[in-house]
């Protein structure tokens, strides 16, 4: 059913100089501390990161309940700052398809596409044959997956040990994690334009409104960038 | 008003799993060699960035209690340590939580 071989190629993907986890135990545990303190109870918080996994989505879901918003814009909110799922989904799948592997994998594997997990599949597919890659890539979800729901647990139980200066210490690292795997990307026009003009257009929609400009921002910016890489050589 | 921490909980995964579901159902019709494929590939990298350099720029939670200037240099020096360790992402992930733990607490 999964070739095993292929999946833990992509389970390895959590160690070695790549390695996503500390980004990721970084920022799960900073949500593990965070949904203790919103009044929840450990079950919970599992069950949140375990169906969810998306971390501005944890966010805005306590954020939102902070303020009591009601479900319907919960719903909108977390929509919306999880809506770059979307492209993300389109420009990976189609890279892992192939005709010899059941459907299913791919509306269930679907659930692992989050920010690190994507840009560790976008940088190794090519060394993977097509038939295999689903079977890494669920390799890669359920590894990531793992460690997120593992530091929800640990900063939920160390909570109270997290001061203000640590949990701030650890916001900042899934930007930079994030940062770098980008950079390390940038390795064709439409890519490198793409990623500077979304860091500058996102901020700068941000005046126009602060609830859009994530997708107006990357929206205006990955169409430029697409439109100029086309006419100049990709 | 106080909603049931189970609802919103499903609510919340729900209006996730719904771009992701709905990025394979047209990922059903799309070749990877399509120019199609090529725009959503810079639609995704360029939300990607925006997404960041938003949470960088006007941050919600805790990183908006770092000074504008502490948080710039902080990304400066993490992305020159990336350069220097020849792409490892361990070592300027960790340099960052511990200088900015470190100067939140001492600046």
């Amino acid at each position: 059913m999964i070739n095993l071989k292929y999946f833990f190629k992509g389970f390895a993907s959590i160690k070695g100089v790549g390695s996503p986890a500390i980004a990721l135990g970084a920022s799960f545990i900073a949500i593990g501390a965070l949904l203790k303190n919103l009044g929840f109870s450990i079950q919970e918080s599992i069950f949140s990161t375990f169906l969810t996994y998306a971390l501005p989505g944890s966010l805005v879901m306590a954020e939102s309940m902070l303020i009591g918003a009601s479900l319907i814009n919960i719903f909108i909110a977390v929509w919306l700052v999880n809506a770059r799922l979307y492209p993300m989904t389109v420009s990976l799948m189609p890279l892992l398809m192939h005709k010899n592997q059941p459907r299913w994998k791919y509306y269930l594997s679907c659930h692992f596409i989050a920010v690190s997990s994507w840009l560790i599949m976008k940088d190794n597919y090519e060394n993977i044959g097509k038939e295999n890659r689903i079977d890494f890539w669920i390799g890669i979800g359920t590894a990531t997956w793992s460690v997120a729901i593992v530091s929800t647990v640990i900063g939920y139980v160390a909570s109270d040990f997290l001061n203000k200066d640590i949990l701030i210490g650890l916001a900042i690292v899934n930007p930079i994690y994030f940062i770098c795997m980008m950079i390390g990307a940038m390795k064709t026009i439409q890519i490198s334009l793409s990623v500077a003009l979304g860091t500058i257009l996102g901020p700068a929609f941000y005046f126009l409104s602060p609830e859009w400009c994530i997708l107006f921002g990357g929206f205006t910016a990955g169409t430029i960038a697409f439109l100029f890489g086309e006419k100049n050589g990709k | 008003m106080a909603n049931n921490i189970l609802i919103v909980i499903f609510v919340t995964s729900l209006a996730t799993y719904l771009s992701r579901f709905l990025g394979v159902v047209s990922a059903e019709k799309i070749k990877e060699t399509s120019k199609m494929f090529r725009w959503f590939n810079c639609l995704a990298y360029s939300t990607l960035a925006a997404l960041i350099a938003r949470i960088l720029t006007f941050p919600s939670g805790t990183l908006s209690e770092v000074d504008y200037l502490i948080r710039i240099i902080v990304v400066i020096l993490s992305i020159a340590i990336f350069y220097l360790t020849k792409k490892n992402l361990v070592y300027p992930t960790l340099f960052s939580v511990i200088i900015l733990s470190f100067f939140s607490s001492y600046l």
